[in-house]
């Protein structure tokens, strides 16, 4: 086993560190060490996009990084998307538009949405299919999920930025 | 029709919001890799990387010296007790890790346990294996060559032959076929694909040598059923045996079987004395957990000369890889296959089956789907619309003239099964004018004028799903009834337990909307759990579009006992007879002075405060529903498709789906049900395939290499609905998970050889990749 390195992120706000292998796959730190189970794992290939984060305001496929590479990195996961106790417009997008059935991708999806929004309030319908193309979910059909981020997207231009 | 609550309780028929979603869109669903355990260490699978071979030597000394290796488990492990081999579902065995020989890529071979996965699989890399190389077996028409190979060693009839199945008057039909004006035939494959649902499978075995007690957190799609079979094949006294389904991420019959990597984790724990995980890297799950289809069938229709069929012949091998690890009822070794003659009134029918092994990952198993009738609607639909193209009549008017009529209900197929209920032309009716039929067909003409490629498909599929009936219908000698338990506490709140099993269908709103329906207790105020078998009832778990036929029965049955009771405790409140009250919109009042009422609230206050006289306390039933036959949701689906001539890729322009599965209980999840299902078929029909070199390597066992859509390649769905109840459940559902998995792969095929029919294209095999179209419009001196 390699020595050990520290690594240290600022995750969902709070202020995490650990001592891991250089190896540790970034998605292993979020859901292992940190504790933070949300984000999934749902191939090994960087095809499925279940393990999406956003690092330092992009979106990362954490499967595909190690953990020490994002050290001093600002990550944000679906654990963090909720605000004052309040759901972000896109988790009540995705609940009120049907946007899930087993909820094992959903998590992905709304760090992609989250980091597409970001980028562009007032997306079309195929920059939505694009910008969510890294993201495989087997439930749903997409259909679903574009509605709840054209929701999203509705919401956060009524009520300002979040 | 059913009588609406109000939209405050929430019964059949409103789209609810799923309760389920508050946890998933939080990122606090709780799937089996979630679960962590005190003292959990990890299992890793050592695989075969040869797909026949003899097994020379597994040499563990260097992976055990490794430190953090906590165990390494080989086949002669396992054999010493017994468990070298397991039984399948369907009458055959397989091997839990392999012992003499490895029969396909990837068969587990050794399973290494140590206290980080990253050990672990480090560990299994120094598992040293020797292996003799055997000739390879591919082609299942080559399995009973005099020439090939015989896989499997352990069994008496040295063969590789599993099964022959036949089914229907094979004397009436051939005669039929000699005096046909029209004969039509296809033979068509249905590939061999994988549901791979996004969380793979895996497992948490925890057994407490203190108090004896297995618990396993499990990726089951029939929790209870999985229990029996840890019991009866591992010896646990089956009270000490707890398996926990948590949250799981799709399943789509992929996680009905049990895998060698669970049987594994339950030895290692049980050795252990602490919790150990399995969890499957998408490749091993590809690779070597159950797969789906790989049937190769030949259809034959006879007909009259104005495209009255009369006849259907059906002949198929079904390539069934290493071991039969079918998961089907054990009457039907080709599971529901013989209701290939669709929705169509054929006087005769004869269908046979012959079953091989050859060496490739075991299965298979229904995905998404009824037990194989993805397969049978996809050949019947196939076929109708070669005779179709062969007669020249429209391919929806030649349906039109042969469907079974409504007034034909219950109707006896030539193949024995009985549909309950249908109005197929009226689904068809609805699909034609959605979707503008007349008017494409008219566009139609005028591109290929101009020698563009534009095709339409049709698809008037008939599903059977729900299965029991118990007498007909088992897994592994277990009938499949369905059950639910409903117990309504003193506040008039609820708690329902049922014998089924979510993976993302939206039990716990749509089983709340039930109770809400049968006994006006608001959905919100009714709690769903499933898949913990030391709290609900026993069943045969989610799959064949079954939890609304079965344990949606059982719910609505299990209400009724709990109204029969608060009927009788409403009369006590009322110093009434039970006959003067009738009941309305969640309480009963008296005839004729409906001011004179108790709502059920109050009445479940009093089962537990003011009891009537010789009545039990409380207010709870449980109920086991066997239906009495299966349902046949229907539907027509229309796919439109525009061929890239430079390219061969086929853009569906438009699909139109109108499904019938009776009585709805939640619009917005049958929608989402649907838009899933077209998904699926669209996937199989373009995409996805796992295939094998001639070496016996496995072609497609990644996601890098077996494609599924992503939201660019997935069309708008537009989806319709008519509704004709099935007259023998309690409140006329009929299921509808599956249907558009299993009606939409014909479709979307029909559509594109349509496109190129006018070229003398008569059938194109799936996965319809842009490659082989290409390779078409080349042949057809077309591309441009």
């Amino acid at each position: 086993m390699a020595k050990k390195q520290s690594v240290h992120v600022k995750i969902n706000g709070r202020e995490r560190q650990a001592d891991v292998e250089p190896r540790l796959l970034l998605v292993h730190f979020i859901r292992e060490v940190l504790g933070l189970t949300g984000t999934h794992v749902g191939c090994d290939t960087s095809n499925c996009g279940a393990c999406t984060v956003v690092l330092d305001g992009k979106t990362v496929k954490s499967c595909t990084m190690f953990a020490v590479q994002a050290d001093g990195a600002e990550l944000l996961t679906v654990e963090g998307l909720l605000q004052d106790g309040k759901l972000h417009p896109l988790q009540e997008g995705f609940k009120q538009e049907h946007g899930l059935q087993c909820g094992f991708c959903t998590p992905g999806m709304l760090m992609s949405t989250y980091a597409l929004l970001k980028k562009n309030s007032q997306p079309s319908e195929e920059e939505i299919r694009w910008g969510i193309s890294g993201n495989l979910c087997r439930c749903t059909g997409y259909q679903n999920i574009v509605k709840a981020v054209q929701y999203a997207a509705g919401k956060l231009a009524e009520g300002g930025a979040r | 029709m059913i009588e609406k609550t109000t939209p405050e309780v929430g019964g059949m028929g409103y789209p609810i919001k799923r309760k389920e979603d508050s946890r998933f869109i939080q990122g606090k669903g709780n799937y089996v890799d979630d679960v962590h355990l005190p003292g959990m260490v990890y299992g890793h699978m050592v695989r075969s990387p040869y797909a026949h071979a003899r097994l020379k030597s597994v040499n563990t000394e260097k992976a055990k010296e490794l430190p953090g290796v906590l165990a390494i488990i080989t086949g002669e492990d396992l054999a010493k007790a017994g468990l070298a081999w397991m039984p399948t579902l369907f009458f055959d065995k397989q091997m839990v890790l392999a012992t003499g020989k490895v029969l396909f890529q990837s068969q587990e071979v050794a399973f290494v346990v140590a206290e980080d996965r990253y050990t672990a699989a480090d560990a299994a890399e120094l598992v040293e294996v020797e292996y003799e190389e055997l000739p390879v077996l591919v082609d299942p028409h080559k399995a009973t060559d005099p020439d090939a190979p015989i896989l499997r060693e352990d069994r008496e009839q040295k063969s590789n032959h599993i099964f022959h199945w036949e089914v229907g008057d094979k004397a009436a039909t051939e005669k039929a076929f000699q005096s046909a004006t029209v004969k039509a035939s296809v033979h068509a494959v249905s590939q061999r694909c994988h549901p791979a649902p996004l969380e793979t499978c895996g497992c948490v075995a925890d057994f407490n040598k203190a108090t004896e007690k297995l618990t396993i957190y499990l990726t089951s799609q029939a929790p209870h059923a999985h229990r029996t079979l840890f019991a009866l094949v591992g010896g646990i006294p089956e009270q000490n045996i707890r398996v926990i389904s948590p949250d799981i991420g799709g399943g789509f019959g992929n996680k009905v079987p049990i895998y060698p990597g669970y049987v594994c984790a339950v030895v290692a724990s049980l050795t252990l004395g602490v919790p150990v995980k399995w969890i499957e890297t998408r490749s091993e799950n590809l690779q070597s957990t159950g797969f789906a289809r790989d049937y190769h069938m030949t259809a034959e229709i006879a007909a009259d000369a104005n495209g009255k069929v009369k006849a259907l012949r059906v002949k198929t091998l079904a390539d069934h890889g290493a071991f039969n690890a079918a998961a089907q009822p054990t009457k039907f070794p080709a599971g529901l296959f013989s209701v290939c003659t669709g929705s169509y009134d054929f006087a005769n029918s004869f269908c046979e089956v012959d079953g091989v092994y050859t060496n490739k990952a075991p299965g298979g198993i229904a995905y998404r789907c009824s037990f194989r009738i993805t397969e049978a609607a996809y050949l019947i639909e196939r076929a109708m619309d070669v005779l179709a193209s062969q007669m020249k009549i429209d391919p929806a008017e030649l349906r039109r003239r042969n469907f079974i009529q409504p007034e034909q209900f219950p109707y006896k197929t030539p193949l024995g099964w009985t549909y309950d209920s249908g109005n197929y032309e009226g689904a068809l009716n609805k699909a034609l004018e959605m979707i503008g039929y007349k008017q494409l067909r008219k566009e139609q003409e005028e591109k290929r004028k101009k020698g563009e490629l534009m095709g339409i498909g049709i698809s008037s599929f008939t599903e059977a799903v729900g299965a029991g009936p118990a007498h007909s219908f088992d897994i592994a000698g277990i009938k499949m009834f369905d059950s639910a338990e409903i117990r309504i506490h003193p506040t008039g709140k609820a708690i329902c337990r049922m014998g089924t099993k979510s993976q993302g269908q939206g039990h716990e709103t749509t089983y709340a909307q039930i109770v809400a329906q049968e006994l006006g207790i608001p959905a919100s105020d009714v709690i769903v759990e499933e898949g913990d078998t030391d709290t609900a009832p026993y069943g045969l778990g989610t799959y064949a579009s079954r939890s609304t036929p079965t344990s949606g029965a059982a719910t609505a049955f299990a209400a009724r006992k709990i109204r029969d009771k608060a009927k009788k405790i409403a009369a006590h409140l009322l110093e009434c007879s039970e006959a003067d009250l009738e009941w309305e919109n969640g309480k009963f009042f008296v005839k004729g002075a409906s001011s004179k009422s108790k709502t059920i609230q109050e009445i479940a206050f009093a089962a537990y405060t003011n009891i009537p006289p010789g009545l039990e306390a409380g207010l709870e039933a449980v109920d086991y529903y066997d239906p009495p036959n299966l349902t046949f949701p229907f539907g027509t689906y229309i796919c439109v498709v525009d061929i890239d001539k430079g390219t061969g890729e086929v853009k569906v322009r438009r699909f139109v789906a109108v499904d019938d599965c009776g009585n709805v209980i939640n619009p917005m999840i049958v929608e989402g049900q649907i838009h899933g299902g077209l998904t699926e078929g669209l996937a199989i029909a373009f995409m996805q395939l796992i295939d094998y070199d001639e070496n016996g390597n496995v072609q497609g066992g990644t996601f890098m290499d077996y494609l599924v859509p992503t939201a660019v390649e997935t069309p708008h769905w537009e989806t319709g609905s008519t509704c004709t109840p099935s007259p023998h459940h309690p409140f006329g559902a009929k299921g509808v998970g599956e249907s558009p998995n299993v009606g939409s792969p014909a479709a979307f095929v029909n559509a594109v050889v349509d496109s190129l029919s006018h070229l003398g294209v008569k059938h194109i095999d799936m996965p319809i990749t842009p490659w082989k179209v290409w390779n078409i419009l080349n042949e057809k001196g077309v591309v441009t």
